[in-house]
C-alpha cells in the first residue's frame, strides 16, 4: 500500500504499542508523584509547600528531551546501566508529574473555601473534610483538564526518540530509513498519533461540557 | 457620642441564681490588621434566650457571631461559650462545635452529596453514628425543616429557601447547645424567607438557645428575647424587641428609620 507492505505498517503498529505502554507508565508515574505534590503545595507546611513549588519549577523549566538525556546518560554515569524504557518512564514520570501537581493543586482550590468552613464548623477534622467534602468536588473538577493532559503525555512521548526507545516517532524513522518513503511513513504515524489522542479530547470536552451543564 | 453607657447596656436578663450564660462577651476585641473590628463587646446570652444582632453592614455583627463558634480569633478580652473560655490554654475548637451550629449566609451545602447524606456526614464521622441511627436522625431533622420528602434529592435540586433549611437542619443533627445564624435569608428571593424564618422561630419557641444576625426586623421584634444594636464595632443599645420603638440613640433611631 503506497509502496509500504503491510508488515511494514505492522511495524508502526509495534511501536504505537510501545507509545501507549510509555504514556500509562508515564500516567501512572505521574498521578503517583504529582498527587503528593499538588497535596503538599495545598496543606504542607512552608518547607514542603516550598519544595514541591521549586520541583514543580524546576521540572517546568527544563525541555523534556533534555529531561530524557539527562535520566538516560546521568543515571549509566553512576554505573547503572538504565534501559531506554526505563529512563524514558521515568522522564515521562517527572514531567507529568509536575504539571499534573500543578492541575491538582488548581482543581482542589477550585473548590470554594466556603466548603472547608462549613465542614470545619460541623467538627470534621481536616482529614475528614479533605477526604469527604473536598476530594470529590475536585475529582469532578479535575476530570477534563487530567484527560485533556493524557493527549499532552501520549504526544511527548515521542521525545523518548532521542534515547533511543522504540516508539512510534522512533519506528516510523527506522522504517523511513529502510523505504525512504517519508511522506507517506510519517502521515501514516500521525493518523496513528491522531486516532490515539482524538478521543481522548472527545472525552475531555464531554466531561467538561456535562460540568458546565451541572453547575450552570 | 451620645451613646448610653457601654457598661449598662449589655443585659436585660442578667445572669441570675447560678444559671451561666451560653455566651459570654466580656470587652472583646477583634482586629483584621490595622482594623479594629470590634471595639470591646460586652453581651451575655442565656440558655435558651434568642439574641438578635442587628447593625450596618460594616458593624462588626457578622464578626462577633464568628468568633462564638472560633470561626474568627479574638484579640482581646474574654468570651465564653457552652461554659468553654476561648482563650483558654487548653481550649479545644473542635469540642465547641460539636455544641454550636452555625449556618451561613449561602447556605454552604456539599453539592455531591444528597439531602440526606449531607445532614448525616458530620453525625457518622464525628459522633460514630451507624447508618441506621444515622438515617433515623436524618428522618427527625428533616421533618423538623419541613423536608422529609427531599431526604434523596441534591442540593442543586432544591430552590435556596429549601437549601437553607437542609443546612439547618444539618446542623441540627449534631444536637447543638447552641446555633448561630448569619443573615440566613439575605441571599434568598422574599418569598422564600418565610419558610426559613418559621422555622427558625419553631427552635426558638422549642427552647433553643441561639444568636442571629439579621436584617429582618420584624422577625428580630418578634422572636428575639434580646435585641442588640452594633454599630462601629460596639454593642450601641440592647434590650428586648420594644427597644426598637423607642431607641435612646441617634444612631439607632436612623438605622430604624432607614426602614431596613
Amino acid at each position: 500500500m503506497l509502496g509500504v507492505s503491510l508488515d511494514q505498517y505492522g511495524f508502526l503498529v509495534q511501536g504505537a504499542f510501545w507509545t501507549v505502554v510509555l504514556s500509562l507508565m508515564g500516567f501512572v508515574g505521574g498521578t503517583i508523584v504529582g498527587l503528593p505534590v499538588a497535596l503538599a503545595r495545598i496543606s504542607g507546611g512552608w518547607f514542603l509547600c516550598r519544595a514541591s513549588s521549586l520541583y514543580v519549577q524546576f521540572v517546568q523549566g527544563i525541555p523534556l528531551p533534555v529531561i530524557m538525556f539527562v535520566v538516560y546518560f546521568g543515571v549509566s554515569i553512576y554505573g547503572f546501566d538504565v534501559n531506554a524504557l526505563v529512563a524514558a518512564a521515568i522522564a515521562m514520570t517527572l514531567y507529568s508529574s509536575a504539571y499534573l501537581g500543578e492541575i491538582w493543586k488548581g482543581c482542589i482550590q477550585a473548590v470554594p473555601k466556603t466548603q472547608w468552613e462549613a465542614g470545619e464548623c460541623l467538627a470534621l477534622t481536616n482529614l475528614q473534610r479533605f477526604i469527604y467534602i473536598i476530594l470529590p468536588q475536585a475529582l469532578r473538577i479535575a476530570v477534563p483538564p487530567t484527560v485533556g493532559f493524557l493527549v499532552q503525555i501520549v504526544k511527548n512521548t515521542s521525545y523518548s526518540v532521542v534515547i533511543g526507545f522504540f516508539d512510534l516517532t522512533y519506528s516510523a524513522k527506522i522504517l523511513n530509513n529502510a523505504t525512504f518513503k517519508p511522506f507517506v511513513i510519517f502521515t501514516a504515524a500521525a493518523l496513528i498519533y491522531f486516532a490515539i489522542c482524538f478521543p481522548l479530547s472527545r472525552y475531555a470536552r464531554r466531561f467538561e461540557l456535562r460540568l458546565h451543564r451541572r453547575h450552570a | 457620642m451620645t451613646v448610653i453607657s457601654m457598661n449598662s447596656v449589655h443585659t436585660p436578663a442578667a445572669p441570675q441564681d447560678g444559671v451561666q450564660p451560653m455566651v459570654s462577651f466580656r470587652d472583646v476585641r477583634k482586629s483584621f490588621g490595622a482594623l479594629e473590628v470590634l471595639k470591646g463587646i460586652d453581651l451575655d446570652v442565656m440558655p435558651g434566650q434568642v439574641a438578635a444582632l442587628i447593625g450596618r453592614s460594616g458593624s462588626g455583627k457578622s464578626t462577633a457571631l464568628r468568633c462564638i463558634n472560633g470561626l474568627e480569633k479574638i484579640n482581646g478580652g474574654e468570651l465564653t461559650v457552652c461554659g468553654r473560655n476561648l482563650r483558654a490554654r487548653d481550649f479545644e475548637l473542635r469540642e465547641l462545635r460539636k455544641e454550636v451550629g452555625i449556618v451561613f449566609q449561602s447556605y454552604n451545602l456539599f453539592p455531591h452529596l444528597t439531602v440526606e447524606q449531607n445532614v448525616t456526614l458530620a453525625p457518622r464521622k464525628v459522633n460514630g453514628l451507624d447508618a441506621s441511627e444515622s438515617r433515623a436522625l436524618a428522618a427527625e431533622v428533616l421533618e423538623q425543616v419541613g423536608l422529609s420528602d427531599k431526604a434523596s434529592s441534591y442540593p442543586e435540586q432544591l430552590s435556596g429557601g429549601q437549601q437553607q433549611r437542609v443546612a439547618i437542619a444539618r446542623s441540627l443533627a449534631m444536637r447543638p447547645k447552641l446555633m448561630l445564624f448569619d443573615e440566613v435569608t439575605s441571599a434568598l428571593d422574599p418569598e422564600l424567607t418565610g419558610e426559613v424564618l418559621r422555622v427558625i422561630g419553631k427552635l426558638a419557641a422549642g427552647g433553643m438557645t441561639m444568636v442571629l444576625v439579621t436584617h429582618e426586623m420584624a422577625f428580630a421584634r418578634q422572636v428575639a428575647d434580646l435585641v442588640v444594636y452594633m454599630h462601629q464595632g460596639r454593642v450601641w443599645e440592647a434590650g428586648k424587641g420594644t427597644m426598637l420603638d423607642d431607641p435612646q440613640t441617634v444612631e439607632l433611631r436612623q438605622f430604624v428609620g432607614s426602614g431596613l
